[in-house]
Protein backbone atom coordinates (compact mmCIF):
# COMPACT_ATOMS: atom_id res chain seq x y z
CA UNK A 1 0.00 0.00 0.00
CA UNK A 2 1.31 3.20 -0.93
CA UNK A 3 0.42 5.93 2.00
CA UNK A 4 1.04 9.73 1.62
CA UNK A 5 1.75 11.54 5.21
CA UNK A 6 0.62 15.19 5.05
CA UNK A 7 3.27 17.98 6.79
CA UNK A 8 2.08 21.55 7.72
CA UNK A 9 3.89 23.82 9.60
CA UNK A 10 3.11 23.03 13.36
CA UNK A 11 2.59 19.08 12.65
CA UNK A 12 4.22 17.23 15.11
CA UNK A 13 2.04 13.93 14.83
CA UNK A 14 3.47 13.38 11.28
CA UNK A 15 6.50 11.02 12.32
CA UNK A 16 4.81 9.00 14.62
CA UNK A 17 2.11 7.78 12.23
CA UNK A 18 4.94 7.18 9.42
CA UNK A 19 6.34 4.63 11.96
CA UNK A 20 2.83 3.37 12.79
CA UNK A 21 1.84 2.87 8.97
CA UNK A 22 5.37 1.48 8.20
CA UNK A 23 5.23 -1.03 10.57
CA UNK A 24 1.95 -2.23 9.28
CA UNK A 25 3.64 -3.08 6.05
CA UNK A 26 2.98 0.53 4.26
CA UNK A 27 5.01 2.39 1.95
CA UNK A 28 5.18 5.60 3.31
CA UNK A 29 5.88 9.01 1.48
CA UNK A 30 6.02 12.27 3.48
CA UNK A 31 4.32 15.26 1.53
CA UNK A 32 4.81 18.88 2.53
CA UNK A 33 1.77 21.08 2.43
CA UNK A 34 2.90 23.33 -0.34
CA UNK A 35 2.75 20.01 -3.01
CA UNK A 36 0.69 20.88 -5.27
CA UNK A 37 -0.16 16.86 -5.78
CA UNK A 38 0.26 13.59 -4.17
CA UNK A 39 2.66 10.77 -4.92
CA UNK A 40 1.27 8.92 -8.02
CA UNK A 41 -0.08 5.86 -7.03
CA UNK A 42 -1.53 7.00 -3.61
CA UNK A 43 -3.69 4.35 -2.12
CA UNK A 44 -3.89 6.02 1.71
CA UNK A 45 -3.61 9.68 2.25
CA UNK A 46 -3.15 10.45 6.77
CA UNK A 47 -3.22 14.04 8.31
CA UNK A 48 -1.77 13.79 11.03
CA UNK A 49 -2.08 15.85 14.88
CA UNK A 50 -0.35 18.53 15.61
CA UNK A 51 -1.19 22.77 15.83
CA UNK A 52 -1.15 23.29 12.09
CA UNK A 53 -0.30 26.92 11.08
CA UNK A 54 -0.40 27.86 14.72
CA UNK A 55 -3.84 26.90 14.85
CA UNK A 56 -4.56 30.32 13.72
CA UNK A 57 -7.91 31.26 13.05
CA UNK A 58 -9.60 28.20 13.91
CA UNK A 59 -7.84 24.89 14.66
CA UNK A 60 -7.49 23.46 10.67
CA UNK A 61 -8.92 26.52 8.97
CA UNK A 62 -6.04 27.84 7.39
CA UNK A 63 -4.38 23.70 6.78
CA UNK A 64 -7.37 23.25 4.95
CA UNK A 65 -6.87 25.98 2.16
CA UNK A 66 -3.48 24.85 1.70
CA UNK A 67 -2.27 23.82 -1.89
CA UNK A 68 -2.37 19.81 -0.31
CA UNK A 69 -5.74 20.01 0.44
CA UNK A 70 -7.74 20.18 -3.04
CA UNK A 71 -5.46 17.40 -3.82
CA UNK A 72 -6.44 15.47 -0.76
CA UNK A 73 -10.21 16.30 -1.31
CA UNK A 74 -9.86 14.82 -5.22
CA UNK A 75 -8.24 11.64 -3.65
CA UNK A 76 -11.26 11.39 -1.16
CA UNK A 77 -13.78 12.24 -3.70
CA UNK A 78 -12.28 9.81 -6.07
CA UNK A 79 -12.83 7.06 -3.48
CA UNK A 80 -9.37 7.34 -1.92
CA UNK A 81 -9.06 6.18 1.66
CA UNK A 82 -8.14 9.04 3.93
CA UNK A 83 -7.33 9.41 7.80
CA UNK A 84 -7.39 12.43 10.20
CA UNK A 85 -5.98 12.14 13.64
CA UNK A 86 -6.85 14.86 16.03
CA UNK A 87 -5.93 18.13 14.10
CA UNK A 88 -6.29 16.25 11.08
CA UNK A 89 -9.81 15.26 11.99
CA UNK A 90 -10.25 19.40 12.74
CA UNK A 91 -8.69 19.84 8.99
CA UNK A 92 -11.13 17.41 7.53
CA UNK A 93 -14.09 18.91 8.89
CA UNK A 94 -12.86 22.25 8.12
CA UNK A 95 -12.69 21.53 4.35
CA UNK A 96 -16.16 19.60 4.09
CA UNK A 97 -14.73 15.86 3.81
CA UNK A 98 -16.50 15.48 7.42
CA UNK A 99 -19.90 16.94 8.89
CA UNK A 100 -19.67 19.19 11.86
CA UNK A 101 -16.71 20.98 13.88
CA UNK A 102 -14.25 20.28 16.59
CA UNK A 103 -14.86 23.27 19.09
CA UNK A 104 -13.49 23.96 22.48
CA UNK A 105 -13.41 20.89 25.01
CA UNK A 106 -16.24 22.12 27.35
CA UNK A 107 -13.80 22.23 30.39
CA UNK A 108 -11.57 24.96 28.39
CA UNK A 109 -8.57 22.79 29.17
CA UNK A 110 -6.33 21.04 27.39
CA UNK A 111 -6.43 17.59 28.15
CA UNK A 112 -3.78 15.26 27.59
CA UNK A 113 -4.07 10.92 28.35
CA UNK A 114 -5.59 7.41 27.73
CA UNK A 115 -9.11 7.42 27.49
CA UNK A 116 -11.37 4.45 27.18
CA UNK A 117 -12.72 4.65 23.44
CA UNK A 118 -15.68 2.08 22.39
CA UNK A 119 -15.90 0.98 19.12
CA UNK A 120 -19.08 1.61 17.78
CA UNK A 121 -18.90 -0.16 13.95
CA UNK A 122 -16.57 -2.75 12.60
CA UNK A 123 -18.02 -1.75 9.14
CA UNK A 124 -15.33 -0.09 7.63
CA UNK A 125 -11.82 -0.62 6.13
CA UNK A 126 -10.24 1.30 9.46
CA UNK A 127 -12.20 -0.43 12.15
CA UNK A 128 -12.66 -4.31 11.10
CA UNK A 129 -10.02 -5.29 12.87
CA UNK A 130 -12.39 -4.99 16.19
CA UNK A 131 -15.48 -6.22 17.09
CA UNK A 132 -18.37 -3.72 17.82
CA UNK A 133 -18.53 -3.00 21.83
CA UNK A 134 -14.59 -3.41 21.94
CA UNK A 135 -13.22 -0.54 24.46
CA UNK A 136 -9.97 0.22 23.44
CA UNK A 137 -7.50 2.40 25.25
CA UNK A 138 -5.88 5.45 23.34
CA UNK A 139 -4.45 8.28 23.97
CA UNK A 140 -6.35 11.74 23.83
CA UNK A 141 -4.13 15.23 23.47
CA UNK A 142 -6.15 18.20 22.21
CA UNK A 143 -7.51 21.27 23.55
CA UNK A 144 -10.50 21.61 20.82
CA UNK A 145 -11.63 18.25 20.80
CA UNK A 146 -15.22 18.85 21.35
CA UNK A 147 -17.40 17.78 18.42
CA UNK A 148 -20.42 20.03 17.87
CA UNK A 149 -23.30 18.95 15.07
CA UNK A 150 -26.65 19.64 14.59
CA UNK A 151 -29.16 17.21 15.52
CA UNK A 152 -29.86 15.91 11.50
CA UNK A 153 -26.33 15.53 11.28
CA UNK A 154 -25.99 13.81 14.40
CA UNK A 155 -29.12 11.50 13.45
CA UNK A 156 -27.91 10.78 10.40
CA UNK A 157 -24.45 10.09 11.32
CA UNK A 158 -26.12 7.06 13.85
CA UNK A 159 -28.22 6.26 11.04
CA UNK A 160 -25.68 5.40 8.57
CA UNK A 161 -23.57 3.98 11.22
CA UNK A 162 -21.08 6.59 10.60
CA UNK A 163 -20.06 7.00 14.10
CA UNK A 164 -16.75 5.04 14.18
CA UNK A 165 -15.19 5.66 17.79
CA UNK A 166 -16.92 6.84 20.91
CA UNK A 167 -15.73 7.77 24.34
CA UNK A 168 -16.75 5.87 27.38
CA UNK A 169 -16.13 8.81 29.68
CA UNK A 170 -16.74 11.90 27.25
CA UNK A 171 -13.73 14.27 28.20
CA UNK A 172 -14.53 16.87 26.31
CA UNK A 173 -18.00 17.64 25.72
CA UNK A 174 -18.32 15.79 22.29
CA UNK A 175 -22.19 15.68 21.38
CA UNK A 176 -23.25 12.08 21.76
CA UNK A 177 -19.77 11.13 23.77
CA UNK A 178 -18.60 11.03 19.51
CA UNK A 179 -14.63 10.39 19.12
CA UNK A 180 -14.51 9.39 15.71
CA UNK A 181 -16.94 9.39 12.45
CA UNK A 182 -17.06 7.99 9.22
CA UNK A 183 -17.42 9.45 5.35
CA UNK A 184 -20.84 8.23 3.54
CA UNK A 185 -18.52 6.39 1.55
CA UNK A 186 -16.74 4.95 4.71
CA UNK A 187 -13.68 5.85 3.70
CA UNK A 188 -12.67 9.13 5.00
CA UNK A 189 -12.34 8.48 9.06
CA UNK A 190 -11.71 11.56 11.67
CA UNK A 191 -10.71 10.94 14.71
CA UNK A 192 -9.53 13.01 17.92
CA UNK A 193 -7.74 10.33 20.10
CA UNK A 194 -4.45 9.17 18.28
CA UNK A 195 -4.00 5.67 17.64
CA UNK A 196 -0.34 6.17 16.43
CA UNK A 197 0.02 6.61 19.84
CA UNK A 198 -0.24 3.58 20.83
CA UNK A 199 1.33 1.44 18.44
CA UNK A 200 4.58 0.10 19.62
CA UNK A 201 5.08 -2.01 22.72
CA UNK A 202 7.26 1.46 23.78
CA UNK A 203 4.29 3.52 23.69
CA UNK A 204 2.69 1.47 26.99
CA UNK A 205 0.13 0.29 24.48
CA UNK A 206 -1.30 -0.86 21.77
CA UNK A 207 -4.47 -1.24 21.02
CA UNK A 208 -4.38 1.06 18.26
CA UNK A 209 -2.15 -1.06 15.99
CA UNK A 210 -5.00 -3.02 14.88
CA UNK A 211 -6.34 0.21 12.93
CA UNK A 212 -3.05 0.11 10.65
CA UNK A 213 -2.51 -3.28 10.01
CA UNK A 214 -6.59 -3.35 8.68
CA UNK A 215 -6.24 -0.15 6.77
CA UNK A 216 -3.23 -2.01 5.01
CA UNK A 217 -4.57 -5.50 4.71
CA UNK A 218 -7.88 -3.46 2.94
CA UNK A 219 -5.80 -2.05 0.14
CA UNK A 220 -3.45 -4.54 -0.41
CA UNK A 221 -6.42 -7.24 -0.94
CA UNK A 222 -8.63 -4.93 -2.95
CA UNK B 1 -10.96 50.92 1.14
CA UNK B 2 -11.13 48.77 4.43
CA UNK B 3 -13.64 46.24 6.30
CA UNK B 4 -13.68 45.19 9.55
CA UNK B 5 -15.48 41.52 9.95
CA UNK B 6 -17.08 40.44 13.42
CA UNK B 7 -17.20 36.85 13.66
CA UNK B 8 -19.68 35.40 16.65
CA UNK B 9 -21.31 32.00 17.37
CA UNK B 10 -24.83 31.65 16.23
CA UNK B 11 -27.34 31.51 18.95
CA UNK B 12 -27.78 28.07 20.34
CA UNK B 13 -23.87 26.94 20.07
CA UNK B 14 -22.52 26.61 23.62
CA UNK B 15 -19.81 29.12 24.13
CA UNK B 16 -17.76 27.53 26.85
CA UNK B 17 -15.34 30.21 26.47
CA UNK B 18 -17.65 33.05 26.98
CA UNK B 19 -19.58 30.99 29.69
CA UNK B 20 -16.00 30.79 31.35
CA UNK B 21 -15.66 34.86 31.04
CA UNK B 22 -19.35 35.05 32.55
CA UNK B 23 -18.09 32.97 36.24
CA UNK B 24 -14.92 35.23 36.06
CA UNK B 25 -17.05 38.53 35.81
CA UNK B 26 -19.62 37.15 38.45
CA UNK B 27 -16.48 36.26 40.52
CA UNK B 28 -14.98 40.23 40.51
CA UNK B 29 -18.56 41.12 41.78
CA UNK B 30 -20.07 41.82 38.71
CA UNK B 31 -23.70 40.61 39.27
CA UNK B 32 -26.19 40.60 37.15
CA UNK B 33 -24.19 39.17 33.57
CA UNK B 34 -27.05 36.57 32.20
CA UNK B 35 -24.87 36.14 29.46
CA UNK B 36 -21.66 36.54 27.68
CA UNK B 37 -20.53 35.67 24.08
CA UNK B 38 -17.23 35.92 22.79
CA UNK B 39 -16.32 36.36 18.66
CA UNK B 40 -13.26 38.05 16.63
CA UNK B 41 -13.01 40.70 14.99
CA UNK B 42 -10.82 40.46 12.04
CA UNK B 43 -9.75 44.17 9.97
CA UNK B 44 -9.05 44.26 6.90
CA UNK B 45 -6.78 46.82 4.14
CA UNK B 46 -8.22 46.33 0.75
CA UNK B 47 -6.64 47.33 -2.70
CA UNK B 48 -10.34 47.56 -4.20
CA UNK B 49 -12.11 50.90 -4.10
CA UNK B 50 -14.98 50.43 -4.91
CA UNK B 51 -17.11 49.91 -1.77
CA UNK B 52 -20.28 47.43 -3.24
CA UNK B 53 -16.82 45.41 -5.32
CA UNK B 54 -14.62 44.91 -1.85
CA UNK B 55 -18.16 43.99 0.48
CA UNK B 56 -18.65 41.21 -2.20
CA UNK B 57 -15.11 40.28 -2.06
CA UNK B 58 -15.15 40.33 1.92
CA UNK B 59 -18.30 38.41 1.94
CA UNK B 60 -16.80 35.41 -0.27
CA UNK B 61 -13.50 35.51 2.20
CA UNK B 62 -15.93 35.17 4.93
CA UNK B 63 -17.29 32.26 3.65
CA UNK B 64 -14.10 30.70 2.62
CA UNK B 65 -12.20 30.96 5.54
CA UNK B 66 -12.58 33.79 7.86
CA UNK B 67 -15.75 32.03 9.45
CA UNK B 68 -16.88 28.74 9.66
CA UNK B 69 -20.86 28.91 8.78
CA UNK B 70 -21.42 25.51 10.61
CA UNK B 71 -21.50 27.64 13.87
CA UNK B 72 -20.45 31.19 13.34
CA UNK B 73 -22.24 33.74 11.66
CA UNK B 74 -20.45 37.14 10.48
CA UNK B 75 -21.38 40.90 9.72
CA UNK B 76 -19.26 43.05 7.60
CA UNK B 77 -18.71 46.31 8.43
CA UNK B 78 -17.02 48.77 5.58
CA UNK B 79 -15.69 51.61 6.80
Amino acid sequence: MKAAVVVFPGSNCDRDMAVALKAAGADVTMVWHKDADLPDGTDFVAIPGGFSFGDYLRCGAIAAKSPICKAVINHANRGGYLLGVCNGFQILTETGLLPGVLMRNAGLKYICKYIGLEVVTSNSDFTHGYNAGDILSIPIAHHDGNYVADDTIVAQLKDQDRVAFSYTDNPNGSVSDIAGILSENRRVLGMMPHPERAADDGHGGTDGKAMFRAIVDAVVTA
Amino acid sequence: MKARVHVMLKNGVLDPQGEAVRHALGSLGFDGVNGVRQGKVVELDLTESDAAKAEAQVNDMCEKLLANTVIESYRVEMI
